[in-house]
């Protein structure tokens, strides 16, 4: 059974990780919290990348899942951080259901320019917004985890607990969705969206369903993100957040989802020791180091343990579950 | 007499100045193969993309099986069972010719899972069919963009023909290939379409292909149709000699 032993792959992965959590001084734990929840809204990117879309707005979905996150105490008394993260992810992904059908009758420059016009319309209406707290934003009451009390000793591991296990789960979730009918359509109207018309599939839909995929993916990293920061501002949909996404996709490549998140923590990493080392100087050091990957790894990072793309064709005994992303 | 399976009645379009299709009516029944012959701007291509939905006619009526599709879009068009195949073959190059013909297939199939996988056995089966037929199965793994032109053809005709259509609609499928290739490759194409129902309407240069695969010849200039017929009626008509096949008549 594919699916099954892909999920079971996937869960062996969380697993490890949680283990290696234990061993993780506090620092690092919180950069791979932040690192793992941004990977998903990254994630998002690649997918919609993928189906041939390309968006400057996802701090859109971020802050959407985020907000509706820290809202949820208040506003129905749900503290629960699982729950609180799927409706995150959900309301996201309504959201970007509401605007697919409008933005998959555009390609290239003009879809990416809508996203980035959403995300900062959202962010205005947001800085506007006194009910959530204007250019403050707000903030987020501490979450429990299935009736758990998070203790402070203890809130950073089980929050990055949860973190990789709802990434893991959603990381499984696109690798199955690559590998999908819907998938190779998704690549095919990248290639060549004339060609698949004339197949008799349609170009738009694949490409809202991308859309969709995409907004949930934000949704859910702008959710935990809200919740291990305990704060949220409508600077989650600037257009420097979005920017930053796009980098790391950039950074990460298409070929390979484990990339994304390894691309995340780097930046991260990057970030963090030219701030200690360099201070006010850390983007020279990250536009350099997106420099070196763009000339020697066109690729992404990704392309280093999936150099050659594998292909259906390549193991014609092997569904295609079964490969690694 | 049963109704033709396609019927074009006085079909127009203009660009600018430029007549692309004048008053142009043909009638094409079930199980025909026939080739559109003319000289270059002459309003062959022009008329394959009126048909299967690319360019809309501004004058005329486009029926299939007695329907109405003169203003349906080349999808819905597609899916009614006209498929083409294009002049500078429309692939998906970075993806490999198998994952091609999965992409057709799962079109054909109208199947749009988010977790059913690409390569299922029955898709798979049908997809793997088709590179038998053309020929391509050694190229199954290969990237499109790795291809020659002459397998990039093949594997354009063979995406069309996975949905198994009524019309296949061939526009110029030997440009590219070389002399020597061309009767083979169109060989291989013709072998392929054995065993299907389809009707096949090719535009072609090459009078030889022409006369050797057609039941029926058009040959257009100037957006009009200036002869219909068989292919030793068309090919000796005084007016074809002149405009299109560029002889003398004798």
């Amino acid at each position: 059974m594919p699916l099954v032993r892909s999920f079971a792959v996937a869960v062996a992965i969380a697993l490890v990780l949680a283990a290696g959590g234990l061993l993780a001084p506090k620092w690092l734990l919180f950069l791979a919290t932040m690192s793992v929840s941004h990977g998903l809204a990254v994630l998002g990117i690649v997918v919609l990348m993928r189906g041939g879309g390309a968006s400057f707005g996802q701090g859109m979905f971020f802050a959407i899942g985020a907000y509706v996150a820290a809202s949820m105490p208040q506003t129905l008394g749900i503290t629960d951080a699982v729950v609180r993260s799927l409706l995150g992810m959900i309301a996201a992904g309504v959201v970007a259901a509401v605007f697919a059908p409008m933005l998959a009758r555009y390609r290239g420059i003009f879809f990416a320019m809508l996203t980035l016009a959403l995300s900062m319309v959202l962010y205005g209406l947001l800085s506007k917004a006194s009910a959530v707290g204007g250019t403050d934003g707000l903030t987020v009451a501490k979450p429990t985890l299935l009736g758990l009390v998070l203790t402070p000793g203890r809130a950073d591991y089980l929050l990055f607990v949860l973190t990789v296990a709802l990434s893991v789960l959603a990381a499984w979730a696109v690798v199955v969705y690559k590998n999908s009918v819907a998938g190779l359509l998704a690549q095919a109207v990248r290639a060549n969206s004339l060609r698949v018309e004339y197949l008799g599939a349609s170009s738009q839909r694949s490409l809202a369903t991308s859309f969709v995929l995409c907004g949930l993916l934000g949704g859910l990293g702008g959710a935990i993100t809200a919740q291990v920061l305990g704060h949220v501002e409508p600077d989650f949909t600037n257009w420097t957040t979005s920017g930053e996404f796009v980098f790391i996709a950039v950074l990460a490549g298409q070929q390979s989802v484990a990339a994304v998140f390894v691309a995340s923590l780097l930046l991260e990493i990057v970030r963090s020791f030219s701030n200690l080392y360099f201070p006010n100087t850390w983007q020279l050091a990250l536009g350099a180091f997106l420099l070196f990957v763009i000339l020697f790894r066109p690729g992404g990072i990704g392309s280093l343990w999936a150099g050659r793309r594998k292909t259906v064709a390549d193991t014609p005994a092997v569904p295609l579950q079964e490969r690694r992303a | 007499m049963s109704a033709p399976l396609l019927s074009a009645r006085g079909l127009e379009k203009r660009f600018g100045a430029v007549v692309a299709a004048d008053a142009v009516n043909i009638d094409v029944p079930a199980g025909q193969r026939l080739s559109v012959i003319g000289s270059n701007g002459a309003g062959k291509t022009t008329f394959v993309n009126m048909v299967t939905g690319y360019l809309k006619p501004d004058a005329g009526e486009i029926r299939l099986d007695d329907r109405d599709i003169t203003r349906f879009s080349h999808r819905r068009i597609a899916g009614l069972g006209i498929c083409r195949s294009f002049q500078i073959p429309q692939l998906c190059l970075e993806l490999t010719v198998l994952e091609n013909l999965l992409v057709a297939v799962a079109a054909a199939g109208g199947h749009f899972s988010l977790w059913h996988p690409a390569d299922d056995a029955g898709q798979r089966e049908r997809a793997e069919s088709l590179l038998r037929r053309f020929g391509l199965t050694n190229d199954a793994a290969r990237p499109v963009v790795e291809l020659a032109g002459g397998v990039r053809k093949l594997l354009d005709i063979a995406l069309a023909l996975a949905r198994r259509p009524k019309l296949l609609m061939l526009d110029e499928p030997t440009s590219g290939v070389s002399a020597d290739e061309k009767f083979a490759a169109m060989e291989r194409v013709m072998e392929a379409l054995e065993g299907e129902a389809a009707t096949v309407l090719f535009v072609e240069h090459d009078m030889d292909i022409v006369s050797r695969f057609s039941q029926r010849v058009i040959a257009f200039y100037s957006g009009r149709v200036i002869a219909d017929g068989e292919p030793a009626h068309v090919l000796g008509d005084a007016g074809v000699i002149r405009f299109v096949t560029g002889g003398t008549a004798r």
